[in-house]
């Protein structure tokens, strides 16, 4: 696409590696995190955050911001680390609070403690409805904020999403996307084994919605362009609801995790956290 | 004081439906207040929500039969500042979208309004359709207001102390046709039970659509001389411990009686106020037993399960041998 800001892509891709050092060294601190689907949904959250959603950290709450739910609520480390990165919460606090008596950060987040978060979530299956309701509440005030909700593949199993993706079809929101975080593992292996989601493209596309793919989801050029092609958010007009389904990597980032079932939680070691640092910075430099 | 006047008109039955003043009120209040919205899993006619979305269509949804859906979108409203009122049957609301009720709407603490129909065995549609255990679940649950209006009427005053009561709130009324039990204007406040006869050779402690069967086997106690105290505890949770204490005090004899499994409801919650505060008193649950419910019409549901006026009669002269 020849619109695309290459300089953004740059920004965007280099953020992208602050963030997974960032996660890698909150991981080797606290001794546990659900890495795998915070690295394969690290690009896209970037983009968003630091780039297209309407998201002011100084006000988080601000009425006119996009609403983003996050649906597997078990990448809430990867959110927490873009945060405490946009200066919204110490990070000293971040490494000493998370899943600790005491602390406020939660191995899922909880809105009531923690700025940032739309939604408390963890429990799989729950994000799409509540963004369908957010959505109803913007139709209703003529909001022009959008609703994103970031689901995983593997929650796709819970069947509460698919009402969820009928009613919203049905109401024709103009003001909903929806992204599938496409990593292709659930908790206990490959989804295609487990409960197969495909064809899911046309699972969606026959529940009403307008699916767009990006084939490489972890490609920060095909993200930029996904979210760029977004038509504005509006309240009223009626229109398919858009998925974005971005095919991504679990473990995105560090070799040894890709594609790894075992890496959708796990701790590091010394070596092993240096050894994430080190692809993350050769990645860097590889991109030049 | 209610008590009196109302202990007199009761025997005039004269009967009414929590779901007709239910939309009627919803109607009313949704023109006063914009954050309003009604929320129905396709039983409008159930529900009686027809009042409300002919005049704020625009903030009333049929979301289809599926409430794990319903329960995710009202936490979303709410999230956003409105004040869902979300309808369906009970064991619905409770139990196929409980999962809903607990992490999206009371773990946030957020202003949604379940207002659950048919509870107790009132639907008369078998045991698929009973709401037997709903109080106990919503009991369970952290944040969570539990009401069951005293009478169809209540449940008008409940919606209007609602709006502006924080966290979620889980209000039960049955099918409808339940008796009127007040029949004077009386202060109504969420928590605070209402004492409709006063006694003191024991007390009834009855909630929902038995608070009626309550007065009339008081009436049927007093003929004998047996004047027994009857309390509407029509909130569930938070429990209005001091009523129950004093009545414990001042009686030295409770029955408690409700339209629910005796696991877990009322019976269970006045017992947990006695055993923790060390109050030793006579003491008896009536409810519907560990099973599951039969066919039947309530009236006869009731006799059966002995929580009517005449097992709660019973159950008094047992409890005083």
């Amino acid at each position: 696409m020849e619109n695309i800001d290459m300089e953004l892509v740059r920004r965007l891709e280099d953020k992208a590696a602050d963030i997974r050092k960032q996660l890698i060294d909150m991981t080797y601190a606290i001794g546990h995190a659900h890495l795998g689907g915070a690295l394969s949904m690290c690009d896209i959250a970037v983009a968003l955050y630091y780039h297209f959603l309407n998201f002011n950290p100084k006000a988080p709450k601000a009425p006119d911001r996009d609403r983003l739910v996050l649906s597997k609520g078990h990448s809430g480390c990867l959110f927490y680390n873009i945060f405490a990165d946009l200066g919204m919460y110490d990070k000293e606090e971040l490494y000493n609070g998370y899943n600790r008596i005491g602390g406020r950060f939660g191995q899922h987040p909880n809105r009531k403690y923690i700025e940032g978060f739309e939604a408390s979530t963890g429990s799989l299956g729950h994000g799409l409805s509540i963004a369908v309701g957010m959505a109803f509440a913007g139709r209703m005030d003529r909001a022009r904020w959008r609703v994103y909700c970031i689901t995983g593949d593997g929650e796709l199993n819970e069947g509460s999403n698919w009402e969820a993706m009928m009613l919203a079809a049905h109401h024709q929101f103009g003001n909903l996307v929806a992204i599938v975080d496409r990593n292709r593992i659930q908790g206990n292996g490959w989804t295609e084994d487990t409960v197969a989601l495909e064809p899911l493209a046309s699972k969606w596309e026959s529940f009403g919605w307008e699916v767009r793919v990006i084939e490489d989801g972890n490609d920060m050029k095909q993200v930029v362009e996904a979210l760029a092609a977004l038509p504005p958010s509006d309240p009223v007009e009626r229109r398919k609801p858009i998925c974005l389904i971005a095919n991504t990597v679990k473990g995105k980032g560090i070799a040894f995790m890709e594609n790894e079932p075992k890496w959708h939680a796990g701790g590091l070691s010394k070596e092993k956290r240096d050894e994430c640092i080190r692809l993350i910075e050769e990645a860097r430099r590889a991109r030049g | 004081m209610v008590a009196q006047e109302t202990f007199q008109f009761f025997s005039l039955v004269e009967k009414m439906s929590a779901r007709e003043v239910y939309g009627k009120k919803m109607a009313e209040i949704g023109s006063k207040d914009e954050r309003i919205v009604v929320l129905t899993a396709d039983l409008m006619r159930s529900n009686r929500t027809g009042d409300f979305q002919k005049a704020h269509p625009e903030r009333f949804f049929n979301v289809g039969i599926a409430e794990q859906n319903m329960m995710g979108i009202a936490a979303g409203l709410a999230l956003d500042g409105k004040i869902p009122f979300v309808s369906t049957m009970a064991t619905f609301a409770t139990m196929r979208a409980c999962e809903q009720v607990r992490t999206d709407i009371c773990y946030a603490n957020l202003p949604v309004r379940i207002v659950a129909t048919h509870g107790g065995l009132t639907t008369g549609a078998g045991p698929t359709h009973y709401g037997q255990e709903d109080l106990a679940i919503m009991r369970s649950l952290p944040n969570m207001t539990v009401i069951a209006p005293g009478d169809p009427n209540q449940i008008g005053k409940v919606v209007e102390a609602s709006i502006d009561w924080e966290g979620p709130m889980y209000i039960r009324i049955g099918r409808g046709g339940e008796p009127i039990v007040y029949k004077e204007e009386y202060k109504y406040e969420i928590g605070k039970a209402i004492t409709v006869k006063d006694g003191n050779h024991l007390a009834l402690i009855a909630t929902g659509s038995i608070v009626f069967h309550a007065l009339m086997a008081a009436e049927k106690l007093a003929k004998e001389g047996i004047q027994a105290r009857v309390i509407d505890m029509h909130t569930i949770k938070p429990l209005d411990k001091e009523t129950v204490i004093k009545a414990a005090q001042e009686t030295g004899a409770i029955i408690t009686a409700e339209d629910h499994t005796v696991f877990g409801g009322l019976g269970s919650a006045v017992a947990e106020v006695l055993a923790d505060e060390g109050i030793a008193c006579k003491f008896k649950r009536l409810g519907i037993p560990d099973l599951f419910a039969g066919y039947g019409e309530p009236e006869y549901l009731y006799h059966l399960y002995g929580y009517d006026a005449e097992g709660i009669y019973a159950a008094a002269k047992n409890l005083l041998k």
